[in-house]
């Protein structure tokens, strides 16, 4: 077959390591814009916005994200609607990161302390301006820790957007194994790539829980 | 001292009548009727569960009522169509647990509602600011942060923070509770300067001796009633059995 792993091979894996970035900085912008909108309906005080966000939440929390790349790459053409894989993969990264970073968001915006926003109430602050001065600046220091960690699995998943043509560090181990047929090898090098792109991540996660968070102890996993 | 605006007539700040409030099947509020009048103190004191918390939170409607009339500053307390934010530039209230805002300094917990409820500019507010904090004896705190203050200094400067919106009527609830004599003695102070200076208050408070020498009018709660009322000489010289009792084991 195609001979033995050469420099032009690994240009080429850091090419789809590259792409694997970019998808993931796709995911987290997107995602963390739609979460952020998410995660203020999950408090609205309408019980129909609330309502259609917890659904939205659940739907997508319920769904492989698989099926969702699945769903926009080849689900939207029979519309009508053609999609480039990097658009299918964003868009489906965006729904998906948008689902739990809006919950976790969430979570945090509500566990400042109720009294704050009594406190803030009682001073005549309106609503707008109880959430941007008083807790929004609450929750990000508690939000941060959570967030972080949730980057890796955003940086894994973007693997699966492979399965949409998608040429991401893992199709570009598939595409060079086609070639070279030296699985073992090849997926190892992936799997260290991957681990090298996600291990400093959740080092900082790791970091900032300590700092910010109560005293707990620190299980090491990795 | 205190600019006293719009006065309408001699009706009392605050008026409660016959409120009734239950949390699902518990009755907390069962008929509560009391007025306080402008640059009157009055103090409300009772039993853990007497209703007396609540009876102050309705007045900054942090809780709504099942029926009855609270009139506060001239609003409607219990009109759905309230103003709220004005009833709340009327009313300051302080809470047991100080509930600084702990990402911000002294100086900005206080100028923030000033600065972006009344529209008043930061050099005016932080000059304000620097006013409120001389009044409760903080004027060096203005740009720590609430966790570097003891206990006491962050209830004080929780009161400046109040003082800063002008309120035309002060609540405090149970602002000594979370504290130890020493500086539960530097709060009760500032609030007696307060007095001092004609500001109306109403307090829920477990310092009987205090409420003895700052209160004009004293209201003893029990089960969700006003049980009696009276000048602070209620306390020395109780009417019902259930004072008598509730002073006997206070003191």
């Amino acid at each position: 077959m195609g001979g033995s792993l050469n420099i032009n091979h690994l240009m080429f894996l850091g090419q789809g390591a590259l792409w694997t970035i970019g998808l993931s900085l796709i995911g987290l912008i997107g995602g963390g814009i739609a979460g952020f909108i998410i995660a203020l309906c999950r408090i609205s005080p309408s019980r129909v916005v609330r309502l259609l966000s917890a659904g939205y939440v659940q739907l997508i929390q319920g769904t492989p994200l698989l099926v969702i790349m699945f769903l926009t790459y080849f689900g939207l053409p029979t519309l009508g609607l053609t999609v480039s894989p990097l658009t299918a993969a964003g868009a489906s990264l965006t729904i998906y990161v948008a689902a739990y970073l809006g919950e976790i968001w969430r979570g945090c915006i509500q566990s400042v302390p109720r009294p704050q926003w009594e406190a803030a109430e009682g001073l005549a602050l309106s609503r707008v301006q109880r959430m941007t001065k008083v807790i929004l600046p609450q929750a990000v220091r508690i939000a941060t820790p959570p967030t972080v960690g949730f980057m890796v699995q955003i940086i894994k998943n973007t693997s699966l957007a492979s399965v949409v043509g998608f040429v991401e560090l893992a199709r570009s181990g598939q595409i060079i194994n086609n070639s070279l047929f030296e699985p073992f090898l090849i997926y190892a090098i992936i799997a260290v790539i991957y681990f090298a792109l996600c291990y400093p991540v959740s080092r900082i996660s790791r970091r900032l829980e300590a700092r910010d968070g109560p005293v707990r102890p620190i299980i090491e996993t990795a | 001292m205190r600019k006293i605006s719009n006065p309408p007539t001699n009706s009392p700040v605050v008026s409660l009548k016959d409120v009734h409030k239950s949390f699902d099947k518990l009755k907390v509020l069962d008929g509560v009727d009391f007025e306080v009048d402008r640059g009157e103190v009055l103090a409300i004191i009772g039993r853990s569960g007497s209703g007396k918390s609540t009876a102050l939170r309705c007045i900054d409607r942090f809780e709504t009522i099942d029926s009855g009339e609270i009139v506060v500053c001239g609003h409607r307390v219990n009109d759905p169509k309230l103003n709220l934010r004005a009833l709340r530039q009327d009313v300051g209230i302080v809470f047991q647990s100080y509930n600084l805002f702990p990402h911000l300094t002294i100086e900005e917990n206080i100028i923030l509602a000033p600065c972006s409820v009344k529209r008043v500019g930061k050099a005016q507010a932080k000059e304000q600011a620097q006013q409120v904090l001389a009044q409760v004896g903080l004027e060096d705190k203005l740009h720590q942060y609430p966790e570097q203050l003891s206990g006491g200094q962050q209830q004080r400067a929780a009161i400046a923070r109040s003082l800063a919106m002008q309120p035309k009527v002060m609540l405090f609830d149970e602002v000594t509770s979370a504290l130890d004599p020493e500086l539960t003695g530097e709060v009760l102070k500032v609030i007696e300067a307060l007095a001092a200076n004609g500001m109306t208050m109403v307090m829920v408070t477990h310092e009987m001796g205090f409420a003895r020498g700052i209160a004009d009018r004293v209201v003893f709660m029990h089960r969700g009633r006003v049980h009696e009322i009276g000048s602070a000489a209620i306390l020395t010289s109780p009417a019902t059995p259930e004072l008598a009792q509730f002073v006997g084991t206070g003191l």
